[in-house]
C-alpha cells in the first residue's frame, strides 16, 4: 500500500512539475507600455496632419476660403459649443445611426442563421446578400424619399439596406468557419439540432460575427450620412449631414470641415469604444490576439 | 456453414459486453467508384476491458471508432453499445476555447442532463481526478498540451458513458508527457472501471496500455490477429516483456504493410 501511495505521489509530482514547464505565461502588458505604443502613435500622428494642415496655410498654396486655417475650424466648433447647438446636432445623428444599427443587427442575425445553416436559403439569397455589399447605399436615397417621404423612416430604410447584408455575412462567413471538429466534439457530447446551434455553431462563430458587427456600424453610419446629405426637410432635425450640406449652401468651407471631422470623428469613437474592446476581449479569451 | 455461424451468435449473445461490433463493413464513394474501408468486422469489448486497436495508415481504425461513436454509419453489419451513447476523445484536444476548462467539462454535464447546482462541483472532482484541481477558470491557450489533454480526457468522463473511446489521443504530445499521460490513463481506467476501446498506430504505446491488442490489416481493414497482453499493471514502455510483444507485434505489421508493396 506504501509503496503504490508513494508511486502515485511520485506521478502526481511529475505531473506537476511538466505542468509548471509547459503552461503557457499569460503577459498583462503594463499601463505605461499601453500609454507609449498605443496611445502615442496615433496622437502623434493627428498632431502632424494638423501641423502640415497650418504650415499649407501659412504658405498661402490656396485661397483662404478653399483650405481654412485649423483656427477657424476650431472657431466654428466653439461657436456650436455657446449656442448649445453641438451636441444636439451630434446627438440626432449618433441616435439615429445606433438605433438604424441595431434594428439592422435584430435582422441580420436570423437572417444569416438562415442562410448559414438552411442550404435552400443559402442558394436562393445568398449571393444577392454578397452583392448587396457592393451596392453603395445611397443607391436606395431616392427610392426611400419616394416612397417613404421625407422623414425618419426613410433614414432607417438606407440604414438597413446598408448595414443588414454585412451582419448577415459577418454571421455567414463565422458559421462557415467553425472547424469541423468542433461541431464532432459537440455531437459526441450530446449538443445537436438546436442544442448544438447554441452551444457550439454560436460561440463558435462569434470572431466573424463580430467582425460582420464592426462592418455593419461602419456601413450604418455612412449611410445615414449620405442619406442626410440628400435628403434634408425639417421634419428630419439638423444632423451632421446636414450640417455639411448646410456648409456647403452657405460657402462656409470651415464649417463643411468641421462637419467632416465631427462625422469621422463619431466613426472612430463608436468604433474605439464599443466595437474594438468587444473583439478584442472576445479574441484574447480565445487565445488569438498575439502579442497584444 | 450456416449452423456454426448459428451457434457463434447464441454464444455471443450470452456474453455480456461493452461494445459489439457484428459483421461490420464500410465504404466510401471514391475516385475509383466504391472504396471498401473496413471489411467484415467482429470485435466485442467486455465491460472494464482496455482493447487497443493497431495498425498502420489507411486502415480504417479511425472510421471503426466514429462508427461505434455513431458519428457514422456501417455501410452492413451492426455495432451495440449498450451503455448509452459513448464518450469520444479526439487526437486534437477538441476542447472549447470560448469556454474555460471548467466549463467545458460542465457542458458535457449540462447535455448529459444533470442539474446545474450538481455541474460545478462535479466537474471540479473531475478536475481533480486528472489532477488539475487549480484548472477550473483556466482558459484552454492556458494550458499546456497535456493539459489540455487531460481536461479532455475529464470532459469525456464527464459523459459518465461505459465505453471511452479514444483516437490517437497523444499521438500529438512530446514522448515525456506521453508517457506520463499514459500512467494518468492505466490509474483513471483502473478507478472508473470504463471500457477503454483505444486507437493508435505505436505498437508499444499499445502493449503498454491494452489487455488486448487487435491488429488491423490496410486497405480493406480488416481483424488479422489479436494478441492477450498477459503482463501485469503497473507497466512501463520500456519494460523488456512490453518491448519483446511489440518486437512481435511489430513484425506482424510490417508484414501486413509489406503486402501493400507487392501489387
Amino acid at each position: 500500500m506504501a509503496s503504490t501511495d508513494t508511486k502515485a505521489d511520485d506521478l502526481a509530482g511529475l505531473e506537476a512539475g511538466l505542468d509548471a514547464l509547459d503552461a503557457v505565461q499569460v503577459r498583462r502588458t503594463p499601463a505605461r507600455e499601453i500609454l507609449t505604443r498605443k496611445v502615442l502613435p496615433p496622437v502623434t500622428a493627428v498632431v502632424l496632419v494638423v501641423l502640415v494642415w497650418q504650415l499649407l496655410v501659412w504658405a498661402e498654396v490656396t485661397d483662404d476660403y478653399k483650405l481654412p486655417p485649423p483656427a477657424a475650424v476650431w472657431r466654428s466648433l466653439t461657436d456650436m459649443w455657446l449656442q448649445g447647438t453641438l451636441l444636439e446636432v451630434v446627438w440626432t445623428s449618433v441616435s439615429r445611426g445606433l438605433l438604424g444599427f441595431l434594428m439592422a443587427v435584430a435582422i441580420g442575425t436570423p437572417l444569416g442563421l438562415l442562410v448559414a445553416r438552411v442550404k435552400v436559403v443559402r442558394a436562393a439569397i445568398g449571393p444577392i446578400l454578397s452583392g448587396l455589399q457592393s451596392l453603395p447605399s445611397v443607391a436606395w436615397v431616392a427610392p426611400a424619399i419616394i416612397w417613404l417621404g421625407l422623414d425618419d423612416r426613410t433614414m432607417y430604410a438606407v440604414i438597413l439596406l446598408g448595414a443588414v447584408p454585412s451582419v448577415a455575412n459577418g454571421l455567414v462567413s463565422g458559421v462557415d468557419q467553425v472547424p469541423p471538429l468542433y461541431l464532432r466534439a459537440g455531437r459526441t457530447l450530446g449538443a445537436t439540432g438546436l442544442r448544438g446551434t447554441i452551444h457550439i455553431v454560436l460561440p463558435a462563430s462569434l470572431p466573424g460575427y463580430l467582425a460582420g458587427l464592426k462592418q455593419g456600424w461602419a456601413f450604418s453610419w455612412r449611410s445615414l450620412m449620405a442619406a442626410e446629405i440628400i435628403a434634408s426637410s425639417p421634419d428630419l432635425g439638423l444632423g451632421l449631414g446636414q450640417l455639411l450640406e448646410n456648409g456647403r449652401n452657405n460657402f462656409d468651407m470651415p464649417g463643411i470641415f468641421l462637419a467632416i471631422l465631427l462625422i469621422l470623428f463619431v466613426g472612430i469613437a463608436i468604433d474605439l469604444l464599443i466595437f474594438s474592446p468587444l473583439e478584442r476581449r472576445v479574441l484574447r479569451s480565445r487565445g488569438l490576439l498575439v502579442g497584444n | 456453414m450456416a449452423t456454426t455461424t448459428l451457434t457463434e451468435a447464441e454464444d455471443r449473445a450470452a456474453v455480456e459486453h461493452a461494445a459489439r461490433i457484428t459483421h461490420v463493413s464500410k465504404s466510401f464513394a471514391g475516385p475509383t467508384g466504391q472504396q471498401l474501408v473496413l471489411d467484415d468486422i467482429t470485435l466485442d469489448v467486455a465491460p472494464g476491458e482496455f482493447v487497443t486497436l493497431l495498425g498502420a495508415s489507411g486502415c480504417g481504425k479511425s472510421t471503426l471508432l466514429n462508427l461505434v461513436a455513431g458519428l457514422d454509419r456501417p455501410t452492413a453489419g451492426t455495432i451495440e453499445t449498450p451503455g448509452g451513447r459513448p464518450a469520444l476523445m479526439f487526437q486534437e484536444h477538441a476542447l472549447f476555447p470560448w469556454l474555460t476548462a471548467g466549463k467545458n467539462i460542465e457542458l458535457a454535464l449540462r447535455m448529459r442532463g444533470v442539474p446545474k447546482a450538481e455541474r460545478r462541483p462535479e466537474a471540479e472532482r473531475l478536475l481533480e481526478l486528472v489532477r488539475l484541481g487549480g484548472a477550473y477558470g483556466k482558459r484552454v491557450h492556458e494550458l499546456s498540451g497535456g493539459m489540455r489533454q487531460r481536461v479532455a480526457m475529464a470532459r469525456a468522463l464527464a459523459q459518465d458513458s461505459r465505453l471511452l473511446l479514444m483516437d490517437e489521443p497523444f499521438a500529438a504530445l512530446d514522448a515525456i508527457t506521453r508517457d506520463v499521460l499514459h500512467d494518468e490513463l492505466t490509474r483513471i481506467w483502473n478507478e472508473t472501471n470504463a471500457s477503454v476501446l483505444f486507437v493508435t498506430h505505436n505498437v508499444r504505446e499499445a502493449v503498454r496500455l491494452a489487455q488486448r491488442v487487435v491488429l488491423l490489416s490496410s486497405r480493406p481493414g480488416r481483424i488479422a490477429q489479436e494478441w492477450t497482453v498477459g503482463i501485469e499493471q503497473p507497466r512501463r514502455i520500456e519494460d523488456t516483456a512490453v518491448a519483446e510483444l511489440s518486437v512481435e507485434i511489430t513484425e506482424q505489421l510490417r508484414g501486413e504493410i509489406r503486402r501493400h508493396g507487392q501489387h
